[in-house]
């Protein structure tokens, strides 16, 4: 029965497919593909209309205020309403502005963040597209957000969206490096870049209570949380949203643009939001195995979300109370602290595999991770005193 | 299938090479150099060469695209100034193609049908990367590491 629920997606794919036969199998490929395609956009955009709103109402619940509460009930249908004000607001172009590239921009950033969804698994045998080097594609495909950013930046020929694509490459190019190397680790120890084997390298339980998740490993938790912090920078999320600072560049990069193409960026930061937790999900989490063995009943793509809900959530709260970064605050952790501790999670990781996976090798791990932590943070005090800044490029 | 991916992935990657050559504008033209590998990216999977074809990507337009994009924006002040046809730039483009087109007319291997070639995996290149080339593969690594270095260098603010 249990069996039967978790593969029901599977079965009902199956089952459409099973119309077809007699067509050719190329014919039959592309459609299989296509499903995929549609389950992934269906799903994931009925997401981000959701998390659009509970944002809302958990910021406001943090604030203690109400939130929307006037669209149906609770406010549950507010996305929507704001979906159909998105759309038939005017669409303005500036006259100066690069019409091709301001057009593209938009499209590209939104393709960009769709294609990486596509080799995360969701559940039992729930891939959408497996790929020997799955992470290596995530990671290739979302290198390309940098160009859409400069193309909208640029596009749009203003001070204020050149400003904003700059910083947002500036640290999408600093924190890359630390979010690539905290997953070095988990690579190294299954020996494969395909996401399917890094979840089955997590699917057992020592003495069957506790999961072999990598996040319960000193290497694994020191990389997990580099690894979240990158991907917070990446998605410019608060603390790291100077790229679209409010208060000092009116919208950064999406200045220039409104109505759909303003919402086309919306959606593509939720969606690399998504996609980015979705990989921390399955290298470190442990995919969407069930966090007990008693509980393995539940089908496995109700934990994969309720995994991704945490992650959200955790979003939200950090985005409802820190303040905002500077940028030479947000450059000097990326160089100084995430890289050389990102290195360290490989050391220990190393150092992990040769003392034999077990606890020995757990102690030895959290002692070399402890030891460079604290190196760090001394040679990084931050309570001596500072030289008054000089500005050598801007006078 | 197959050849009529090729075909379209094909035309599209000449044409944004054309463009890339042609346009007016420098910056449409490294947009469209961008859009050049990413056709090449797509042969490369086509081919069966995923690993190649990802590392394509990611260094050509996630790093390289981004440099010559800033490098434009940065240096460059007569966008738009007509400087005649360029000699030079023609004589190197022949002499590579004609390279090219020589080496890969007097290639042993094109004139037996295609072999059957296993399926290249992201595990097999690793081995080979960390047995038989690891000399190379330190090399390079150490070269990198002392362009870092040298970046951290010229960057870093003196001290009063």
């Amino acid at each position: 029965m249990s069996k039967s629920i978790d593969q029901v997606f599977l079965n009902a794919k199956q089952w459409l497919l099973s119309w077809l036969t007699g067509l050719p199998t190329w014919m039959v490929q592309v459609v299989s593909s296509l499903i995929n395609i549609f389950a992934l956009l269906a799903v994931f955009l009925t997401l981000f209309a959701l998390i659009s709103v509970l944002e809302r109402k958990i910021l406001a619940r943090m604030q203690n205020r109400y939130g929307p509460n006037r669209v149906g009930p609770f406010g549950l249908f507010q996305p929507i309403a704001d979906g159909i004000k998105m759309l038939i607001k005017e669409d303005i172009v500036p006259m100066r502005a690069d019409k091709i590239v301001h057009f593209l921009a938009p499209i590209l950033i939104a393709a960009v963040a769709i294609l990486t969804l596509g080799v995360i698994p969701y559940g039992r045998n729930m891939t959408p597209f497996t790929i020997d080097g799955g992470i290596l594609f995530f990671f290739a495909v979302g290198s390309t957000t940098e160009l859409a950013v400069f193309m909208a930046g640029w596009g749009s020929n203003n001070k204020y969206s050149m400003l904003g694509a700059m910083r947002a490459i500036a640290q999408m190019i600093s924190y890359e490096l630390p979010l690539i190397i905290s997953v070095l680790p988990v690579v190294m120890v299954v020996g494969s870049l395909a996401p399917d084997r890094i979840v089955a390298a997590q699917a057992e339980y020592t003495f069957g209570l506790v999961p072999r998740w990598f996040v319960f490993t000193p290497w694994g938790a020191a990389a997990f949380m580099l690894f979240f912090v990158s991907g917070l920078v990446e998605s410019n999320r608060t603390p790291f949203d100077v790229p679209e600072g409010e208060s000092e560049i009116v919208a950064g990069h999406m200045t220039e643009y409104s109505g759909f193409k303003y919402a086309t960026f919306f959606m593509a930061e939720y969606i690399g939001m998504f996609a980015i937790s979705g990989l921390g999900i399955t290298l470190f989490l442990g995919g969407w195995h069930a966090p007990l063995r008693a509980l393995e009943f539940v089908p496995s793509y109700a934990w994969f979300f309720a995994k991704l809900s945490v992650l959200l959530f955790v979003y939200i709260w950090i985005r409802g109370t820190l303040p905002r970064t500077r940028i030479d605050q947000i450059m000097n952790f990326a160089w100084k602290f995430m890289l050389p501790m990102a290195f360290t999670c490989i050391i220990a990781a190393a150092v992990w595999h040769y003392a034999g996976r077990g606890l020995r090798g757990w102690l030895w791990s959290l002692f070399v991770i402890a030891i460079v932590y604290a190196a760090l943070s001394m040679l990084l005090d931050t309570r001596r005193k500072f030289a008054p800044r000089v500005y050598r490029f801007a006078e | 299938m197959n050849s009529a991916a090729f075909i379209v992935t094909a035309i599209f990657t000449v044409a944004a090479a054309l463009a890339a050559a042609t346009l007016r504008n420098l910056m449409h033209a490294a947009l469209s150099f961008a859009a050049a590998f990413v056709g090449i990216a797509a042969l490369f999977f086509l081919l069966g060469a995923e690993f190649v074809g990802l590392a394509l990507v990611f260094i050509y337009i996630g790093a390289v695209a981004v440099l010559v994009v800033f490098t434009i924006l940065l240096t460059r002040r007569d966008v738009g100034k007509d400087r005649g046809f360029n000699w030079g730039g023609a004589t190197v483009a022949v002499a590579v193609f004609a390279c090219l087109t020589w080496s890969i007319l007097k290639t042993q291997s094109l004139a037996i049908g295609a072999p059957h070639i296993a399926t290249l995996t992201v595990k097999r290149i690793g081995a080979a990367l960390m047995t038989t080339y690891v000399w190379p593969l330190q090399c390079v690594g150490i070269l990198l590491t002392a362009a870092l270095i040298g970046a951290l260098i010229l960057v870093m603010e003196e001290r009063r």
